[in-house]
């Protein structure tokens, strides 16, 4: 068996699962948002549920609308603060108290571990596959299913092996290596499918790295992207994971749909081009018909903002100034993060470069929030969706990018290649 | 439980139409979603959400519902079609639509099988789609066994009611 099924055989009781199998998975946790658990908190309560399976196995923290945007906002997440409460779910951060965006907040403090189960009302609950863990997002009446009875339904996926191959240039992140996989696997092109990623380049790269990767797999159409458990993975969950972890390996005689070998040797900085995260193209591209100016760069986000992004950044924007024609939001992933970029003097070059430091929250990723783009407008972000509108109006332009390309674009005004600052 | 044939007009969309498009953000602002499926797919056709009966068919290319796993894009579609027919679904949306008993239908090529303006007819039971207006038939696969019976209860809440029934009625044996 791969990877996912060899997890998801053991959690539904089973010797063996195959692809195509329709199995109910017992969940070890459970994840959500303020706006997406909307359906699932009235359903319970309509189902006079006054417990979840395991109070301790749950997160559904606000981020989406956060801090509260708006009066509606604030009684959605007045909503979700109460669920919290009446359910006695202690995995609640409020803004400023351990708050930030929850596929940040939940590995950061160790909800998820290796050779769990984490099903979420979110799509971007596959990030916890860096873990080593089964991670996939639903809707939410799935996830008032889980809450309710700790379990999901679930088709097993044919896996896709990922085999990387080759040097990571210096600069590249797992950001270009995810939107090149993207690119080359299409929006549908792993539909359904579980994503297994393999390979040299994969072990060099950070958790951080490794996170980004795995938030980008439902946009090539994923139920899931998992990573192989290491040394970097183990150092990361020691200490930090409240339950002990489960190692799996994929069988030598493992069936997977399909391997695909990506060579990574000398690859540039990817950018996905509106309107479709499967619109990649190095980032020379950029200069193809004249230069593209920006009225934005976006860095955070689930995909974005992490330690690792900022540190990138902040390398670049380090002595330099944002370009006058545009704006540079930051938004730190988490409180934690936020806290760690000031004590580390990150966020003082960030802020005398002229960034926008805004509270730890999704922002305008979603086009909710901090940062929304008017009529024309054009916005680099390291997030990790650029559909028509996604961030504001339907006449503005998103270019999804990784944290060098973001910091090079914000000085030099315009989508550019980290090698003109550099 | 016997379904009714469906028998309406067709709503013909593309490739690729993300729920953000399906529902957008700036739209989903309040914890009542009763108010939202008059912006269901309004930025794209502005003339869908008031003009389409219960009884019409939405219809599209590839990768129906990609993008986020808002439920509330599902929901608003159950309130303004009986069926979504396409030649592909991306995962989450299928899954939330079928736990929300919007009836989803693959079906190759189904925007050159279907028009915009045809008039439709579904029968689920017989397993056949049938274009009235150019007076083609053609099969659908039938749902997985597992999905069909969560459909068939009305949604994944009624199998969540059952369960939690049973679990009710075990502890009061006690």
């Amino acid at each position: 068996m791969t990877l996912t099924e060899k997890i998801l055989a053991a959690h539904c009781g089973k010797s063996a699962v195959r692809p195509g199998e329709t199995i109910n998975a017992k969940v070890d946790f459970v994840i959500g948002n303020e706006a997406s658990t909307l359906f699932a908190i009235r359903d319970l309560e309509k189902l006079g549920c006054t417990e979840v399976f395991d109070p301790d196995r749950v997160c559904i923290i606000a981020d989406h609308m956060t801090p509260n945007r708006g009066i509606d906002e604030a009684e959605v997440v007045k909503i979700n603060r109460a669920f919290n409460r009446r359910m006695k779910i202690a995995n609640y951060f409020e803004v400023g108290q351990g708050g930030g965006i929850c596929h940040v907040v939940v590995p950061d403090r160790g909800m998820v571990t290796a050779g769990e189960v984490c099903v979420g009302a979110d799509s971007h609950t596959c990030t916890y596959g860096a873990l080593g863990a089964f991670a996939s997002g639903m809707g939410s009446t799935d996830i008032m299913c889980a809450l309710a009875l700790g379990e999901v339904w679930m088709r097993v996926p044919e896996t896709i092996k990922l085999v990387y191959t080759g040097a990571l240039p210096a600069g590249v992140t797992g950001k270009d290596v995810i939107l090149r996989t993207i690119g080359l696997l299409g929006v549908e092109g792993a539909r359904y499918k579980a994503l297994e990623f393999t390979g040299a380049p994969i072990a060099e790269l950070s958790m951080d790295s490794r996170f980004t990767m795995a938030n980008m797999v439902i946009e090539a159409g994923a139920k899931n992207g998992i990573f192989p458990v290491d040394a970097k993975t183990l150092a990361y969950l020691n200490g930090r994971a409240k339950r002990p972890h489960t190692l799996y390996e994929p069988d030598a005689d493992a069936e997977y749909e399909r391997v695909i070998e990506i060579d990574v040797t000398g690859m540039e900085p990817q950018v996905a081009f509106p309107h479709m995260p499967d619109n990649v193209k190095p980032v020379s591209a950029a200069s193809a018909n004249g230069k593209i100016y920006l009225d934005q760069v976006f860095l955070g986000s689930c995909v974005g903002g992490r330690r690792e992004d900022m540190t990138i950044a902040a390398g670049i924007l380090r002595g330099r100034k944002v370009n006058p024609n545009l704006r540079l939001i930051v938004i730190p992933g988490s409180q934690e993060i936020f806290a760690w970029m000031a004590s580390t003097g990150i966020m003082t070059d960030m802020v005398e470069a002229g960034a926008c430091i805004c509270p730890p929250s999704c922002g305008p990723c979603g086009g909710r929030n901090l940062g929304i783009l008017a009529s024309g407008e054009k916005c680099a972000s390291t997030t990790n969706r650029n559909f028509r509108g996604r961030m504001g109006h339907m006449d503005s332009e998103v270019y999804l990018v990784g944290p060098q390309v973001a910091a090079a674009s914000a000085v030099l005004g315009y989508l550019a290649d980290p090698k003109e600052v550099l | 439980m016997p379904d009714e044939t469906i028998c309406g007009r067709a709503w013909v969309f593309g490739d690729d139409v993300d729920t953000g498009t399906i529902i957008s953000a700036k739209y989903m602002t309040k914890a009542d979603a009763s108010g939202l499926p008059a912006y269901a797919l309004i930025d794209l056709r502005p003339d869908f959400a008031e003009g389409a009966k219960p009884e019409d068919v939405l219809v599209a290319g590839r990768n129906f519902g990609c993008g986020s796993s808002r439920e509330q894009a599902p929901f608003v579609l159950k309130q303004r079609v009986s069926c979504v027919v396409a030649d592909s679904f991306a995962r989450i949306f299928y899954r939330a639509a079928v736990n929300l008993a919007l009836r989803v239908i693959e079906l190759p090529d189904a925007t050159k099988k279907i028009r915009e303006g045809d008039s439709v007819s579904v029968d689920l039971d017989a397993g056949k789609i049938r274009n009235q207006t150019t007076g083609q038939s053609y099969d659908i696969h039938p749902m997985p066994e597992f999905m069909k019976s969560i459909y068939d209860r009305g949604g994944l809440y009624a199998y969540v009611e059952e369960r939690l029934k049973e679990k009710g009625v075990a502890h009061e044996q006690r």
